[in-house]
């Protein structure tokens, strides 16, 4: 039987091209216009006003996620792999600090190190990241080596990073930053660093072997081991870099507030997280894209932003995004199930 | 007239049991799988104060006829009697209920629960305050393995305990519900010599008591040591009956075995080249011993044996998935370290994995990714980017070629049938172009036609030299693929068979050696 008689019967040969699906962030790009409409239409309602057509208020709100979302490039990248990185929002902490230490200008009177002021731009913006690929890259070993579930991993690094960030100046903010510094965290830069970074990993993640190799690892690690992937090696990669994004997402917090604090990034791993998992990204391993996380990101923008405008309590805002936090998980483990009955 | 369980519960808790002939019967029982028929107008009957044994090659039902009398699943057609009494089973819970214990292959245990607390779960004795009463839980447990002859701590935690103690807790348990009859598959797969004695006493002890014991062994040996009775199971059909005493050994395996081979296979004759694979004293510590073969060019070795000889071990050992603790590995008489799976394909080897969907497919991927995966390694990436339009062509070509059914490359793989899936695998490893391919049961659970397909296939490759060593409980597949078959058993080859002198009764009669 020659493969044309097979073409013919009821068999189904495949046709001469790879067809596209339709992207599955359309269904949340969706979701995100409907949530805008929404506050625009009760901004008309309750408050008088246009809630699209103000660009500061937009231009304020990518701003306040733009951290957010550098951090949850990278943990996009590690939830795709089946796992977890609790740890962004500290290390946020522990870069801020340690990238602020060396860019404080000469004429701050209380400098940490008077030996290191006026440093240029590019000294303390190496500190941050470095600081942040060492402490995933130690994830990435205790998870590969060891064995422990990076939840695990990521919970005692998630500590210690904040131990550090207080340690490090027994609590005391770092202020009198360079302004060739704090420009990195001025006007729109945060929001050109967040894109910048989803652009590349995009890239990375559906262009390079590093990608094909990290969706691999999550849809199902055995068979990835059998084909000749080097998991260990792999999950040290991933989580060095969603640990430099984390140290990246530190220096632009330090550079933006013009100080660093200890108290930093607190529960920052969460908001990253639920922006990676309302973009679609799936906490079992194996499916998640770049472009979802951004929608995500942009999501959890306009709901705080949204509440704001029309006036709401701040003790509601954490109260809702909560609830939709587990509603988009809810989503997930729904989208699961129904794939499992075909 | 079906009674109900708890009807029959409630009989048995007054102790008006019928007294019928036989403890346990089943009669034209039937049981459909999608695809499969596993069990066609099957009877089975246990005698009171008797162990009787279930035959069979891997797949003959056995497990399927044992999971149905357990309540594990309900059976499509036909009808169980405990004690002359018709039942309807619906959980396993319910058959424990009703007398019917069975012990798991996988013990099913709570590892960091204490040995007393595993036994009484569910039943544990309470105190006036309605607290559990420990005292008294460890109590019974002593009493209880008194009765037994078991010596375990009861206070201990069974996850530090041997696999051996860890059935006694599971026997123990099963009695501990008075139960009437024991259901235990393959109890001595993981059990030494001694062990193996103290469970054969325990096992003779509860039949004396007159309890019916169904009994599934591979190991022939066993079988005349322990069973009173044996039934004979192949391809889903019931064979026959037999005292054990009134059958020998080659009459079991005739019963196993005779089966016509009618399905067709493309085997065709080619050129067997150079050694290209050459195995000495391949060991795996407590897994498997002093595994030795040549693997020529164009060759198909054929590697028999029953679940649990070994077979997948050794596979996955050539592959560098565990790495062997001793002997040595030589690939053109070179001898080559393979500790990962990553330099088993440097040496262009290739391992179709056993379970396609455990260790094969990543199934919500689509099959443009997994087809790409292995090659990936080392080819199609220029300046750090994956060349995906001439993977995309070659894996369509692929596609083609395996006349793999898909709508597009595009295809989530969980979407294909289990024989499209395969050709997915296969073309995984014939994108790399491998030397030397293993394939472990490459055609189980898929259609004929798939399966002829595969066999095509494998042909194919031989044909351009490719070695290929090719694992299969499916008898007509060893059979009628291999050039040459290694028998496994235990952790050990039995012996070699060429094409010319095998035959299924020479294959079964090395596999339970």
């Amino acid at each position: 039987m020659s493969t044309d008689a097979a073409a013919k019967g009821n068999l189904k040969v495949t046709p001469a091209r790879r067809r596209r699906r339709m992207p599955p962030e359309a269904n949340i790009f969706l979701v995100l216009i409907a949530i805008a409409l929404v506050y625009e239409l009760l901004g008309w309602i309750f408050v008088g006003q246009s809630f699209l057509f103000n660009q500061q208020r937009l231009t304020i709100m990518i701003l306040q996620v733009s951290v957010i979302g550098i951090i949850a490039v990278g943990v996009t990248q590690v939830i795709i792999t089946g796992g977890i990185d609790l740890s962004s929002g500290s290390v946020v902490g522990m870069t801020a600090m340690l990238s602020a230490s060396v860019a404080q200008s000469s004429t701050w009177p209380r400098a940490l190190y008077p030996s290191l002021t006026d440093m240029p731009f590019f000294v303390p913006i190496g500190v941050g990241i470095i600081a942040g690929l060492l402490a995933g890259f130690i994830n990435g070993q205790l998870i590969a080596r060891t064995k422990i579930p990076p939840f695990i991993a990521t919970l005692g690094m998630m500590v210690t990073a904040r131990g550090i960030s207080k340690w490090y100046t027994k609590g005391q903010p770092v202020s009198g930053l360079t302004e060739n510094f704090t420009f990195i965290g001025t006007g729109i830069w945060p929001v050109v660093v967040f894109l910048a970074v989803a652009i590349i990993f995009h890239i990375a993640l559906r262009y390079t072997r590093y990608g094909k190799f990290t969706y691999a690892i999550g849809a199902n690690v055995q068979a990835a081991r059998v084909s000749g992937i080097n998991i260990e090696a792999h999950l040290v990669k991933v989580y060095a870099i969603a640990g430099m994004l984390a140290g990246l997402a530190g220096v632009v917090t330090a550079a933006r507030a013009q100080t660093a604090q200890a108290g930093m990034g607190v529960m920052y791993e969460l908001d990253a997280i639920a922006a990676a998992v309302i973009g679609g990204t799936s906490l079992a391993g194996g499916a998640g894209r770049i472009t979802g996380t951004v929608i995500g990101t942009v999501i959890l923008g306009v709901m705080t932003s949204g509440f704001t405008f029309l006036r709401v309590d701040a003790y509601y805002q954490e109260i809702v995004k909560g609830m939709i936090i587990v509603a988009a998980v809810v989503t997930d483990v729904y989208r699961q199930k129904k794939r499992a009955k075909v | 007239m079906v009674v109900s369980p708890s009807t029959m519960a409630a009989v048995r808790k007054s102790g008006a049991v019928p007294n019928a002939e036989y403890l346990l019967s089943a009669e034209g029982i039937r049981k459909e799988f999608p695809g499969v028929v596993a069990l066609d107008d099957v009877s089975f009957r246990l005698k009171r104060g008797s162990v009787h044994a279930l035959m069979g090659e891997n797949g003959a039902g056995k497990s399927t006829l044992m999971k149905i009398l357990a309540g594990i699943y309900q059976p499509d057609k036909g009808n169980v009697q405990l004690k002359g009494v018709d039942i309807r089973l619906s959980s396993p819970l319910d058959a424990l209920e009703n007398g019917i214990a069975m012990i798991h292959q996988e013990l099913n245990l709570m590892a960091y629960m204490t040995v007393a607390e595993n036994i009484w779960i569910r039943r544990e004795p309470l105190n006036r305050f309605g607290l559990v009463d420990h005292g008294e839980m460890y109590r019974r447990t002593e009493e209880l393995f008194d009765r037994l002859n078991i010596g375990i701590d009861p206070e201990a935690k069974v996850g530090d305990l041997s696999v051996a103690n860890r059935q006694m807790v599971e026997i123990a348990k099963a009695v501990s519900y008075e139960s009437d009859v024991l259901i235990m598959d393959e109890p001595t797969s993981a059990l030494t010599e001694r062990e193996v004695d103290h469970l054969f006493r325990i096992i003779r002890g509860l039949r004396d008591q007159g309890i019916g014991i169904v009994y599934i062994t591979h190991k022939m040996n066993e079988l005349f040591e322990i069973a009173d009775e044996l039934s004979v199971f192949r391809d889903g059909k019931y064979i026959g009956t037999h005292a054990s005493t009134e059958v020998t050994r080659d009459d079991i395996i005739r019963m196993m075995v005779g089966r016509e081979i009618t399905q067709m296979f493309p085997k065709e004759e080619v050129p067997i080249g150079n050694v290209v694979l050459s195995v000495k004293n391949l060991t795996l510590k407590s897994v498997f011993n002093d595994v030795s073969f040549d693997l020529r060019a164009g060759e198909i070795l054929g590697v028999a044996g029953l679940v649990g000889s070994g077979r997948s071990n050794v596979a996955e050992t050539l592959f560098g998935v565990t790495p062997a603790s001793s002997g040595t590995i030589e690939i053109d008489g070179k001898p080559v370290a393979i500790d990962t799976p990553t330099t088993a394909i440097r040496n262009r080897m290739a391992f179709l994995t056993e379970d396609r969907k455990d260790t094969g497919c990543l199934l919500i991927l689509d099959v443009l990714e997994n087809m790409q995966l292995a090659v990936l390694q080392d080819k199609f990436v220029k300046n750090g980017f994956v060349q995906e339009n001439q993977l995309e062509e070659v894996c369509e070509e692929m596609c083609r070629k395996l006349r793999v059914k898909t709508p597009s490359l595009a295809e989530r793989v969980e979407n294909l049938s289990g024989g499209n899936q395969q050709k997915v695998l296969i073309g995984r490893w014939m994108l790399t172009h491998p030397r030397i391919l293993i394939l472990d049961e490459p055609t189980r659970g898929i259609d004929v036609g798939a399966k002829a397909e595969i066999h095509r296939l494998v042909c194919e490759m031989a044909r351009t030299g490719v070695a290929v060593i090719m694992i299969s409980s499916e008898m007509p597949e060893i059979l009628g693929m291999s050039d040459r078959i290694m028998v496994m058993h235990e952790g050990r080859v039995t012996g070699f068979l060429d094409r010319a002198e095998a035959t299924q009764i020479k294959v079964m009669d090395l596999a339970s050696r």
